[in-house]
């Protein structure tokens, strides 16, 4: 083959013109996203790794007791400190009470130890009183805690500035006296009862969705277009309709007085005085919740099964199968990326969900969000609702990664 | 669905067994917010059927709650109709014009990386939204955005784009990109092409994505219970409020005419949606 160059007509070589006409499009192309992906960056990727950072910052404590932690770095931690310890937590502390900042110390304290927060608001309120020199025999006096190493030593505990102990919190694991990881008291694991529950809720309603939403997108798949668009009203109207009003229909419906208790006593299941309780429990989330999402799941299984040629199913009955043998060994394995995608989708959405459970679920429907929310706004420890945050946020992007992977992201379909 | 004469008794069973499943689940999605709309209407103030709804008596009805809605003291709908809009309709804009550009980038053959791009700018949709209020809160609150309304537009375009880059990218899977070409080469610049032939060919999709977003902003609580102030209270979150509380007819009111509202909307995404596939010429 002769190696004669090709010129465009512009006199540039052909090959070489082809490849800036492709960087220019790739940068036109990009130049395009850009902007978008700015601001996703900067108003959400950038929050959501703020979030991260926030869950392990364990800095607050060292800020507060500068001179404390700067004294204690010598310290082996194996008798009671020097004099030098003394007089820097003397100069903290009353830093901190002349500013009336030391109420934020004492939470993370007590959560480290127990006791400190006698100890430190005692400790306080006599600080005014102290002379100079002899410090330690002086808090000795105030406290006899502050003669007890455990208590020092948990002091020195949280001198480094990252922490992981509010993801074991998450997990119902803690810290003991040194630094071993063991779990929480017996009454006090909730989280793995929480964590549990959202999966086992997350996993039934994707069971629930998969076994209500099939039969009817094979309805819609297989009828005709003017029966089935009709039909298809009563998926998306839900679809389309504001979740509190949803969510608000069912409060309505399962109420104690509600339709469906009136049913259920007209029908002789309950007696009137003894109506079953629908709400406010995890019956009512599991009941709401699979109405909610069941859109969901129809509408990636319907575009699927819209795909099959009927001609498939005479085919299996032509050659001999059973209606039940060609729906098992054709129809279904077809429909399985579209049961994929349905689940997937049913299953990130339900395992986050936080309106529905918060309202109709009482304190035993409710579910991880529900403890995040809780966390952020009600006991305002936030850097425990981001490591919660942040381990949900694991699961869902790892389902997320699987479903890319078998779905294809940009099959996701919407109406 | 008629069987012919000649089906086996089991096969008719079973075919009706499934007739029937089919039309419980079809009441079970689409009858619970029907019994919403009667229990607006109720004369009383307690949230059920009293007897004299259930007689039909003109007696049982009243329009007093939608009264109550729009002239009753002290009412929050008002002002919480006013901010839905304004944040929706600001929202929109934001999503739709980030989402379309993005979209139509995405779908250029020559981008790099386009599956990791994409699964990024979707992600808001995928990340629960407690995650995202969270997130976005302590953001809002150290630029100092927290309770206004521009914070919450913000995140609202946030969670709007991803379903305009779905929506725009499908319309452009079927693109013929020859009519662009056809521009360019009678001499059009690029945004002439992209005004007077890209646009109008994926305006199905934009709309369609446009009104996606409209209602992701309306109906969102979980990021604007954290961003709002008492002065950017939105539907939802007096909803909210108001289903903690207590059911009260009041909040039926309300969500007959939310009801009304998606239904209109249902009906006008459906007809872009025929419009758009018989644009793209797919028949079916």
């Amino acid at each position: 083959m002769s190696k004669e160059q090709i010129l465009s007509s512009d006199g540039i070589p052909l090959e070489k013109s082809l490849k800036i006409a492709e960087r220019k499009n790739k940068l036109k192309a990009v130049l395009l996203v850009a902007p978008l992906f700015l601001f996703i960056l900067i108003i959400y990727v950038f929050p959501i790794g703020e979030m991260l950072f926030r869950s392990v910052d364990d800095r607050m404590i060292t800020k507060m007791l500068p001179k404390t932690f700067n004294a204690m770095e010598k310290w082996d931690g194996k008798d009671l400190p020097d004099e030098e310890v003394y007089k820097g937590l003397y100069d903290d502390l009353t830093y901190l009470k002349k500013n009336k900042t030391y109420g934020k110390i004492i939470a993370r304290l007590n959560y480290e130890k127990s006791g400190f927060s006698s100890l430190i608001k005692k400790t306080v309120r006599k600080i005014n009183k102290f002379e100079e020199g002899n410090y330690k025999e002086q808090f000795i006096k105030v406290h006899k805690r502050w003669g007890k190493n455990e208590y020092l030593v948990a002091l020195k505990n949280t001198a480094p500035n990252w922490s992981y102990a509010k993801y074991l919190k998450g997990m119902d694991r803690k810290f003991d006296q040194d630094r071993n990881i063991v779990q929480v008291e017996e009454d006090r694991r909730i989280h793995k009862i929480l964590w549990l529950r959202t999966l086992n809720v997350a996993f039934w309603v994707t069971i629930f969705c998969f076994v209500l939403a099939y039969p009817i997108s094979h309805l819609l798949a297989t009828l005709p277009m003017k029966y089935s668009n009709l039909l298809m009203i009563c998926v998306l109207l839900p679809f389309w309709t504001s979740l509190l009003v949803r969510t608000s229909s069912w409060m309505v419906l399962l109420q104690q007085q509600g339709p469906i208790n009136d049913l259920i006593v007209w029908i002789g299941l309950a007696a009137d005085d003894n109506r079953p309780e629908l709400m406010y429990n995890v019956i009512g989330t599991f009941v709401a919740m699979t109405q909610i999402l069941l859109p969901f799941m129809v509408l990636p299984l319907y575009s699927v099964m819209k795909t099959i040629s009927p001609s498939l199913m005479r085919a299996g009955k032509s050659l001999g199968g059973t209606p039940l043998v060609s729906f098992v060994k054709i129809y279904f394995p077809l429909t399985i990326p579209g049961i994929g995608a349905g689940c997937l989708l049913v299953f990130i959405l339900a395992i986050g969900y936080y309106i529905t459970p918060a309202l109709v679920g009482g304190a035993s429907g409710s579910l991880i969000s529900n403890t995040i929310a809780y966390h952020m706004k009600s006991s305002l420890d936030w850097a425990f609702a981001s490591a919660l945050g942040t381990m949900l946020l694991v699961g869902v992007l790892a389902i997320y990664w699987v479903y890319n992977k078998l779905v294809g992201i940009d099959n996701i379909k919407l109406g | 669905m008629a069987l012919p004469n000649h089906t086996p008794l089991n096969y008719r069973i079973w075919h009706y067994t499934y007739l029937t499943f089919c039309g419980l689940v079809f009441f079970f999605l689409i009858a619970p917010l029907f019994v919403i709309l009667p229990l607006s209407f109720n004369a009383e103030q307690y949230i059920h059927f009293s007897a004299k709804m259930l007689a039909l008596d003109p007696e049982g009805f009243s329009l007093r709650w939608y009264e109550d809605m729009i002239y009753g003291t002290k009412n929050p709908w008002g002002l919480a109709t006013k901010n839905s809009l304004i944040i929706a309709f600001f929202a929109t804009i934001g999503s739709t014009i980030l989402g379309t550009v993005a979209a139509l980038g995405l779908s250029s053959r020559h981008m790099p990386y386009k599956a990791a791009f994409m699964a990024l700018l979707i992600s808001p949709m995928i990340v629960p939204l407690i995650i995202s209020g969270t997130a976005i809160f302590f953001f809002m609150a150290k630029v100092g955005l927290a309770a206004t309304h521009t914070g919450i537009i913000l995140s609202h375009i946030i969670l709007g784009t991803p379903f305009v880059v779905i929506t725009v990218t499908a319309t452009l899977t079927g693109f013929d990109h020859s009519v662009t070409r056809a521009a360019a080469s009678l001499g059009s610049n690029p945004v002439n092409t992209f005004m007077k032939i890209t646009l109008p060919l994926i305006m199905p999709g934009v709309i369609s994505g446009a009104l996606f977003a409209f209602v992701t902003s309306f109906d969102e609580v979980v990021v604007v219970l954290f961003l709002a102030g008492l002065e950017n209270t939105t539907i939802p979150i007096q909803m909210w409020v108001g289903l903690r509380e207590q059911l009260s007819p009041t909040i039926m009111a309300v969500a007959t005419c939310l009801i009304i509202m998606s239904t209109l909307i249902l009906v006008s995404a459906e007809l872009l949606r025929r419009r758009s596939e018989r644009l793209r010429g797919i028949n079916r």
